[in-house]
């Protein structure tokens, strides 16, 4: 089990300036799983997965105790080398925020700032990470389009695939259907399902249902503490918190 | 806590099985009682009544899938609304076989009396007491209750082998004109047995529904 497991939290704690955001967190993901985060707003969720590639270090106030240990490695180091970590841990937002550019240029972006020139090895990445985002079919003949002539869907799968050039191990998504209409949602989590055999992936959702569909563990924060982590089976049919039995039931939220 | 319009159908969902339950176990004892004082009206009542309590069975049964597409529930309101759906079903096979009883009590009528094995009238109270177990401990959410009820199966099946063995040995092959008379009783032990396996399977669900441990198969530990 322990060598499966390529996130690893200990006692972390999280703090915007006086605020305690996230308290004592201790929780340790698989590989190639789909782990859900939910709870209500405010609870800690995105500033969690925002500490999982140190995007909270963008803000001032921001300060950190304890461990995150991606793959052996304590990412709160102070050596670590953060491009080189977001890398690895790639990110998908709630609004998908596609550059002003082309298709092609999108998704050829990440690679061209790490340096690759070669424009076979692009062409080549580029068809495949549009394929592993479930895009190229409907994207091939038109790579030149700005990105904002594609839908709402599609512009969400374009943001995939432009983390999955730069070949992430990790995938994080934040709220990731939530702008988008139930046909593009569901393409959205099959194409989780597709990606967890590649990577693995931390989705944080407001939709209990999304969560009990495309993960294999949920964790449900409350107040900044993570109140269970379970499998997602028992999670929905028979959570050990009263509290998370109280959330996931719509008794309070 | 926030208030729940979805606990006032969950309310309702009960309210609608606990009517069902009640259908169902009168059944049983007019079925019952059709045959021990050879009443073929009463009989012939059962056999007609069955009608609504099919038709309510679907209502359960539509009203539940309605449910599940407009909350998606999960946690507790899913085992509910799930176990609910499969008590019902229970309770309609169970008052199915009242009205298999209710047949034979009503062809049994026509005929001479059998001298009466004591172990039919044991076995239909144990079917009461089984079926009125296990509907207690859904309304009452109680496990002992449930647990109680399927420690009571091994007696329902010893008592039926030992009807079956009776009516061979004591009638049909001392007597041939018996034959029918014994068969239709044969069947009803046979009835009866079913239904305290329906009454065992409700508790089971009841105890899937408090404890979310599915004991289907393995009793083991209840027995114990």
């Amino acid at each position: 089990m322990e060598k499966n497991i390529i996130i690893k939290t200990k006692n972390f704690n999280f703090y915007y300036g006086d605020v305690k955001a996230l308290t004592d967190v201790n929780i340790k993901i698989e590989k190639n799983s789909v782990t859900g985060i939910i709870g209500p707003s405010g609870c800690g969720k995105s500033t969690f997965l925002r500490s999982l590639n140190l995007m909270n270090n963008l803000i001032l106030s921001a300060r950190y105790e304890g461990q995150i240990i991606i793959d052996g490695e304590d990412i709160l180091h102070k050596d670590i080398d953060v491009v080189a970590l977001r890398r690895r841990v790639g990110m998908v937002f709630q609004k998908s925020n596609p550059f002003p550019k082309t298709v092609f240029e999108n998704v050829a972006y990440g690679l061209k700032i790490n340096g690759i020139t070669n424009r076979d090895f692009i062409d080549q990445k580029i068809e495949e990470s549009l394929k592993g985002a479930a895009l190229w079919e409907e994207v091939k003949d038109r790579l030149n389009v700005s990105a904002f002539d594609l839908s709402g869907g599609q512009q969400q799968r374009l943001c995939i695939a432009r983390a999955l050039a730069v070949e992430p191990e990790i995938l994080l998504m934040d709220e990731p259907a939530s702008a988008l209409d139930p046909t593009a949602t569901l393409k959205i989590e099959e194409l989780i399902q597709e990606l967890k055999k590649k990577y693995t992936i931390i989705i944080v959702t407001h939709n209990m249902q999304q969560a009990a569909r495309v993960s294999d563990y949920t964790a449900f924060f409350m107040m900044g503490k993570l109140v269970e982590y379970n499998k997602t089976n028992i999670m929905f049919t028979n959570p050990e918190n009263k509290i998370t039995e109280d959330y996931i039931t719509g008794r309070f939220g | 806590m926030i208030e729940r319009h979805f606990d006032e159908e969950l309310q309702k969902l009960n309210s609608k099985l606990l009517k069902m339950a009640s259908l169902s176990e009168e059944s049983i004892y007019l079925a019952i009682e059709a045959l021990k004082n050879r009443n073929k009206e009463l009989a012939q009542n059962v056999i007609d009544n069955d009608i609504k309590i099919d038709e309510f069975e679907l209502e359960i049964e539509d009203y539940s899938i309605e449910l599940l597409a407009k909350r998606q529930p999960l946690a507790s309101d899913l085992r509910f609304i799930a176990t609910g759906m499969r008590i019902n079903s229970e309770l309609e096979r169970i008052a199915d076989l009242s009205v298999n009883i209710a047949h034979r009590a009503r062809d049994l009528s026509k005929e001479p009396a059998l001298k009466v094995l004591v172990h039919i009238p044991m076995l239909s109270d144990l079917a009461i007491k089984m079926v009125k177990g296990s509907i207690d401990s859904f309304v009452n959410r109680d496990l002992d209750a449930a647990k109680n009820v399927i420690k009571l199966d091994s007696e329902a099946n010893n008592l039926r082998t030992e009807i079956h063995k009776k009516l061979v040995e004591e009638y049909m092959t001392k007597d041939v004109t018996t034959i029918p008379r014994s068969l239709s009783l044969f069947l009803v032990a046979q009835h009866l047995e079913r239904m305290c396996d329906h009454a065992k399977y409700i508790a089971e669900d009841v105890i899937y529904l408090v404890s979310a441990k599915n004991v289907k198969h393995k009793h083991e530990e209840i027995l114990k």
